[in-house]
């Protein structure tokens, strides 16, 4: 039983990290349609930035999340202007394919910057570790959730509430039908990409204080936020929550119960099966209310 | 108000419209009809900045319009209801008309803008009955009338409109024409593309008849209406007198 729950603690962890990675491949493929191979990176860049900011540089934290998180959105800016707006015939497949490239600059600039060695971090705060009915809930599975919850919240505000979320929502449904009412679509396309890879960058930060970051842990973790957000329906915000998690706590107890070698295979075996079965997710295209 | 010279549009190397002239002034109704595949719709996304590739003059007010994009075509007054209607199905009625004053809540008239809201759907009661409901909900008439409203909503000196009546019951081609009336009636300039020509030169003032991208006749509605080339090939109203004597 202890160890159960123990398992379902570090599931949800995990899962609350791919969860904050999947919103940034739903939002940016709700605004544009694309898929963001490089998403992963921004994971990377923002727990070595943390690291630097915080661990190197002894900026306060909230300063170093925050720098953080907005060099990655710029990042995101920046790619969308000098290597996606400039493609004169953006087919679908030409795009993705300049994101993978993307994501291969990145790695290396990763690797110039920080090198080849993996660093790690504190974690947030230095309470001792809760014990709940003899398993351990460390005080970052807590940070982590906190602040997962708090994105979601905002982001259902800002689709629901504001008329920017509901612009960028109308330029998803129809690119023209949003321009002719006068809404600036290539800015909302814009704000797609620096949202995405803002989110990117949260999670990289999230993740930082748990786990050794590298350059090369960016396309592991991309690819594990991609088959969540599949897993819980492309698109959509809370199905990329549902199924972060889900991929998390079935990655725990897959590692816990099974073998520890499973861990991200158990991953790609689902997002196979996902593909063959049921491709449009969880909660299937139907019934998927879009943000 | 608006004002084509000799306007050229292009597909690609395909020529769709070969040399337009026509004048909109303050306050009417112009209709321009034409069978499919004339250039109707052609010319309206040229002139809502839509379509890029033209040459020639457009003039709006003073200014030309030429390499503006839709939404700086929006601001300077001229709202397109596109064919097909284009809403925004999962939102809901109340969103998809707030995102037609989009421009505006920019520009700090958030009060106006709530003023116009009421107003709209005053002009449309059945909108504000179906404010929470999705739009993709509505029936075909109820649609149109949201395309419409969602377009006024940006406060347009000039209303384009393709095609309102396509695919409508005939009760409410009636309630849309006499919508674009009282439009008429409160100042509103109008530029409307019809395959229904009757309907559209029964209330217009002056048309343009449409024919393989150029313009083929044109003057006042009443005119055109009677002319005998516009009955044979747009109203389709002499069709006894093509097959008498020959069945």
């Amino acid at each position: 039983m202890q160890e159960i729950l123990q398992y379902f603690f570090s599931g949800i962890t995990a899962g609350a990290v791919y969860a904050v990675i999947a919103l940034g491949f739903t939002l940016l493929f709700n605004a544009t349609g694309l898929i963001n191979f490089a998403q992963g990176e921004f994971v990377m860049i923002g727990a070595l930035m943390l690291i630097t900011l915080w661990k190197v540089l002894a900026l306060p934290l909230i300063a170093a999340f925050a720098l953080s998180v907005g060099l990655v959105a710029v990042i995101g800016i920046l790619m969308e202007r000098m290597a996606m707006r400039t493609v004169r015939k953006p087919h679908p497949i030409v795009m993705v394919i300049i994101t993978i490239g993307i994501s291969i600059f990145l790695r290396g600039v990763g690797m110039l910057s920080w090198g080849k060695d993996a660093h790690s971090v504190d974690p947030f705060t230095q309470h001792a570790p809760l014990e709940v009915y003899g398993a351990t809930l460390l005080p970052q599975s807590l940070w982590i959730l906190g602040i997962v919850l708090l994105i979601v919240a905002g982001l259902q505000f800002f689709f629901k509430k504001t008329l920017a979320g509901k612009a960028m929502e109308a330029c998803a449904i129809s690119k023209k039908a949003a321009w002719l009412l006068g809404i600036p679509s290539e800015k909302m396309v814009l704000a797609a990409f620096a949202m995405s890879a803002a989110m990117g960058g949260v999670a990289g930060v999230l993740i930082a204080p748990v786990t050794m970051s590298s350059y090369d842990m960016g396309t592991m973790l991309g690819l594990k936020g991609f088959c969540a957000a599949m897993l819980g329906g492309l698109g959509s915000v809370l199905g990329a929550v549902i199924g972060g998690l889900l991929l998390g706590v079935i990655e725990a107890f897959g590692v816990g119960l099974v073998a520890s070698g499973l861990k991200d295979v158990l991953a790609f075996l689902i997002l196979i099966f996902i593909l063959c079965v049921r491709p449009s997710g969880l909660l299937g295209a139907k019934t998927i209310q879009r943000f | 108000m608006l004002r084509l010279r000799n306007v050229k549009c292009f597909y690609g190397r395909i020529q769709a419209i070969s040399g337009v002239s026509l004048s909109v002034r303050q306050g009417e109704i112009i209709a321009l009809i034409g069978a499919n595949g004339a250039g109707k719709s052609t010319l309206l996304q040229t002139i809502s900045g839509l379509l890029s590739t033209w040459e020639g003059e457009i003039e709006f007010g003073k200014s030309s319009l030429a390499g503006l994009k839709p939404p700086e075509i929006v601001q300077r007054g001229i709202s397109l209801v596109p064919e097909g209607r284009m809403l925004f199905p999962p939102m809901s009625v109340l969103d998809n008309l707030k995102l037609g004053a989009y421009l505006r809540y920019r520009g700090r008239e958030r009060n106006q803008v709530e003023k116009d809201l009421e107003e709209i759907q005053d002009l449309f009661p059945v909108l504000r009955e179906r404010s929470r409901q999705a739009a993709g909900t509505l029936s075909g008439g109820e649609q149109q009338m949201l395309a419409m409203g969602r377009a006024l909503m940006a406060r347009p000196k000039l209303l384009l409109l393709d095609e309102p009546s396509m695919g409508l019951a005939p009760f409410m081609v009636q309630l849309i024409v006499e919508t674009l009336q009282k439009l008429k009636e409160s100042g509103m300039t109008l530029l409307l593309v019809e395959q229904n020509a009757r309907a559209a030169l029964q209330i217009a003032d002056r048309g343009y008849v449409l024919e393989n991208g150029r313009i083929v006749l044109d003057g006042p509605a009443q005119e055109l209406l009677a002319d005998e080339e516009v009955k044979r090939a747009y109203l389709g109203k002499d069709y006894r007198e093509f097959t008498d004597g020959r069945m």
